[in-house]
């Protein structure tokens, strides 16, 4: 994952920085070590890669969510999205008989056309992004129901490839989540639009001072965002080898905790993809080491719940300290 | 009045943050019934003392007393508790709420957790009334202008039994019959016994009600003095050297009309203004706070809509409005309040200084930091911004290198026309003249400059020709050498007068 640090200074002083800068990186490393003493099975390439496929929906949904946390925004609808999108891709290529890649193409283009429809109610109805983004999630949830009839739909091979394994050992969700990581971190750091999600998420109206049409870039932030969802949706019913219209439930949680662990602010302006590449890895990790203690599921919710305040509240106490 | 014990003393605070001493030794004591004024340059460390004494900050070294006791502020509770209270810049007013609830804030009378609202409007009003303040109790704060809303601040603050007053910079935002009223209550105050910090950079209100004056530094405070010290050793003793002229304006000659504003009106807001702006040319609006300085500047600019009215950038008219329109005509807006509308306060220099210019610097949607990083570095260096790098963040530098960012990245952009809406407010002497200069180098590079101010001397020291509004009209037009504060004044007035008069 790229980072912004000047490449000149020496790794260990690097190493050291990032560190610092971040403390999920710690307790991701911490919670690694942990698990590494507690579990002879968690340092295998075999459990390793498993958990990089348990993280990647969720980093993938966290990396378009960060672009909308850094402007000040919030997404609720991502998950809800992320179903529609796979359940049109199955439903395009099932029932409409339309080639693989067009009913692909067709259920990424559901997911932009949510988000555009998302920033067209923030920025020119002025609803606030809770209020528009919770209203698609309702809406996003619904319209796979009935696409689907409740029921889950099949896809074409092609969207399974996005579930399967390269090699023998390597997870093609695994690969995705880390191009769209790169991508992000680009997006963030050198294009338009990534430099107007700071601007706009700092001072909303600096920024709309300064030239930048607030509005115009909204609609391309929440489209973004609900892109990034449609490809989580399609890895998802890749891994699943079906379009589920109730997968992804709740996910949006998860990729706002992914996000505010990775050192975001949800009052905007700050946020890296790197940050919330690892807010998503200490996710799956601790499911995962949970799971390998067996440890039953009601019990990792309470942990994780935990985790996410203690992340932001070391956070917010180090930023203090500074 | 030096007889009297110190209610208050401070002696050789510090204050250190991460790489910087904010302050590096500051003394200075405060009797009952005095007003004493704390005096610097922004950056002096003002922000800082205060902070320490309203226990928002806790001081590395030096003592706090009070009552010649030595004291430790762990927090504003504590300072509180000894009577000190503090009107900081920003109100901390609940706007929402009613001005009694406000006054009464956490501490409404209350029977088993269920608050007694007639008793609670009745104690506010006593204490409202002590600050001159007659309006119904019930009144939700929102719906005051910002003079009254600091009267909110000050019944708050005596009701807490406050006996020292720290206020930072309380007349910054007041019209002048606003400040009028301001001193006579703190005068007021101090025949009451009440001892006042006050900081202000208007040297004028420093004399009529200080007594003493302390003067900052760099962190230090470098002497006491008596209020009545002349201006010239106060602004010596401020910036540590004399400022020639506190108003360096290099005239030259004026050329073409750059901007020419025709019939613009906007319902409620202004009417009829028309106005010309030359190359080489700084045109000034003055007015009364109210008059629609900031409203025509921004509809110029295209921050706002208007109903009818051309605005016309060398020549070329343009229906269609809008900022980015603006901006592409060449005109620039640098707007009234940095902080909410110029600067995005926890980004670097860098970032700040490219916004103008990060659509030029983008290609196919990717963005040549490289460039903008360049820029700024120049900008920086050619505006003597200090600050240790590009990278630093804006919200850490002093008022007057905050405002010279929010220049820096129009000027970057290079403007036709330059539209400022009080340039200088809250920037301190040293850099307000460091600002004038900018404005110079503009116009002998042949652009143009339309200012607005309520800072009157400015207007009269720096502008070649000075429009002078009331109520949303233009009512007259003053040239450099016929303007004074009088005729300034005249005119801003006599429009008001005659409007009542139907």
């Amino acid at each position: 994952m790229p980072t912004d640090i000047a490449p000149a200074s020496p790794w260990s002083s690097r190493a050291k920085e990032t560190l610092g800068q971040n403390g999920a990186l710690g307790a991701l490393v911490v919670l690694g070590i942990a698990m590494a003493i507690l579990s002879p099975v968690f340092l295998t390439p075999q459990n390793l890669t498993n958990v990089g496929t348990q993280a990647a929906v969720v980093a993938i949904l966290a990396f378009g969510q960060t672009f909308v946390i850094v402007s000040a925004g919030i997404d609720l609808s991502v998950g809800s999205v992320a179903a529609l999108s796979a359940i049109v891709t199955g439903y395009g290529a099932s029932n409409l008989g339309l080639p693989a890649w067009i009913a692909i193409l067709l259920g990424l283009a559901t997911g932009l056309a949510a988000g555009v429809v998302n920033g067209i109610l923030i920025s020119y109805g002025r609803l606030p992004a809770f209020i528009a983004t919770m209203a698609m999630l309702s809406v996003a949830r619904g319209l796979a129901l009935v696409l689907s009839n409740g029921i889950p739909v099949k896809v074409p091979a092609e969207v399974a490839f996005f579930g399967s394994t390269l090699g023998g050992w390597l997870p093609v969700p695994l690969v995705i989540m880390v191009v769209l990581g790169v991508l992000a971190a680009f997006i963030l750091n050198r294009t338009y639009v990534g430099r107007c999600m700071y601007a706009i998420g700092g001072n909303e109206e600096a920024a709309r001072l300064s030239g930048i049409n607030v509005g115009r870039q909204k609609l391309i932030i929440y489209g973004l965002s609900a892109t990034f969802a449609a490809v989580a949706g399609l890895v998802l019913a890749g891994r699943l080898a079906s379009g589920q219209p109730q997968a992804a439930a709740g996910y949006e949680l998860d990729a706002i905790a992914a996000v505010v662990i990775g050192g975001a602010s949800l009052a905007g302006g700050t946020g890296r993809a790197f940050g919330t590449f690892v807010g998503a890895l200490v996710l799956a990790v601790i499911r995962n080491g949970l799971n390998l203690l067996n440890v039953s599921s009601f019990w990792q919710q309470v942990v994780i719940g935990i985790v996410i305040a203690l992340a932001v509240l070391t956070d917010t106490l180090r930023r203090k300290s500074k | 009045m030096s007889q009297a014990p110190p209610l208050l003393q401070v002696e050789g605070l510090v204050k250190r943050f991460p790489g910087v001493v904010a302050l590096g030794g500051v003394s200075f004591d405060l009797v009952p019934g005095e007003v004493h004024v704390l005096l610097g340059e922004n950056g002096a460390g003002k922000s800082t003392l205060i902070k320490c004494l309203a226990g928002v900050h806790q001081s590395d070294e030096g003592t706090i007393m009070v009552d010649g006791k030595p004291v430790v502020l762990h927090g504003t509770a504590d300072a509180e508790r000894l009577g000190i209270a503090t009107i900081h810049q920003e109100f901390n007013l609940v706007t929402q709420l009613s001005v009694a609830e406000n006054v009464l804030l956490g501490r409404q009378p209350r029977s088993a957790g269920i608050i007694k609202p007639s008793e609670m409007n009745r104690v506010a009003a006593q204490a409202m009334a002590k600050v001159g303040l007659t309006i119904d109790p019930r009144t939700p704060v929102s719906s005051l202008g910002v003079a009254r809303q600091q009267l909110v601040e000050i019944a708050k603050a005596l009701s807490l039994d406050a006996r020292i007053l720290i206020m930072d910079e309380p007349t910054a935002a007041l019209t002048d019959d606003e400040v009028d009223r301001l001193l006579a209550l703190m005068e007021e105050l101090r025949s009451r016994g009440v001892a006042m910090v006050f900081i202000s950079h208007h040297l004028d209100e420093i004399r009529r009600i200080g007594d003493r004056v302390t003067v900052l530094r760099d962190g230090k405070s470098i002497s006491t003095v008596p209020a009545s010290t002349p201006t010239h050793e106060l602004v010596r003793l401020m910036v540590g050297r004399s400022i020639d002229a506190q108003y360096p304006r290099a005239r030259g000659e004026v050329g073409d009309v750059l901007l020419s504003v025709e019939a613009l009106t906007a319902k409620g807001r202004f009417e009829d203004i028309n106005l010309e702006v030359r190359a080489g040319e700084v045109v000034g609006l003055a007015g009364l706070v109210g008059a629609g300085r900031t409203e025509v500047l921004r509809a110029i600019f295209g921050a706002d809509a208007f109903d009818t009215g051309t605005v016309t950038v060398k020549g070329k008219p343009s229906r269609r409005r809008g900022i980015a329109r603006g901006i592409e005509q060449g005109l620039g807006l640098v707007p009234e309040d940095r902080k909410h509308q110029g600067l995005v306060l926890g980004a670097s220099v860098a970032d700040n200084m490219g916004l103008v210019l990060l659509r030029d610097a983008t290609r196919a949607g990717v963005v040549n930091l490289g460039r903008l990083a360049e820029l700024a570095r120049r900008g920086v260096e050619s505006l003597r911004i200090r600050t240790p790098n590009t990278k630093a963040l804006v919200k850490n530098l002093s008022g007057g290198n905050q405002q010279k960012v929010v220049m820096g990245k129009w000027l970057l952009a290079d403007p036709t026309v330059l539209l400022l809406d009080e340039p200088t407010r809250g920037v301190d002497v040293g850099a307000k003249v460091e600002i004038y200069n900018l404005i110079n180098d503009m116009t002998s590079a042949g652009r143009g400059v339309l200012m607005a101010s309520s800072d009157l001397p400015e207007v009269i020291g720096i502008c070649d020709r000075i429009l002078v509004m009331a109520q949303g009209r233009i009512v007259g037009e003053l040239s450099h050498e016929e303007a004074t504060q009088a005729t300034v004044m005249a005119l801003a007035v006599q429009e008001m007068e005659s409007t009542r008069a139907h």
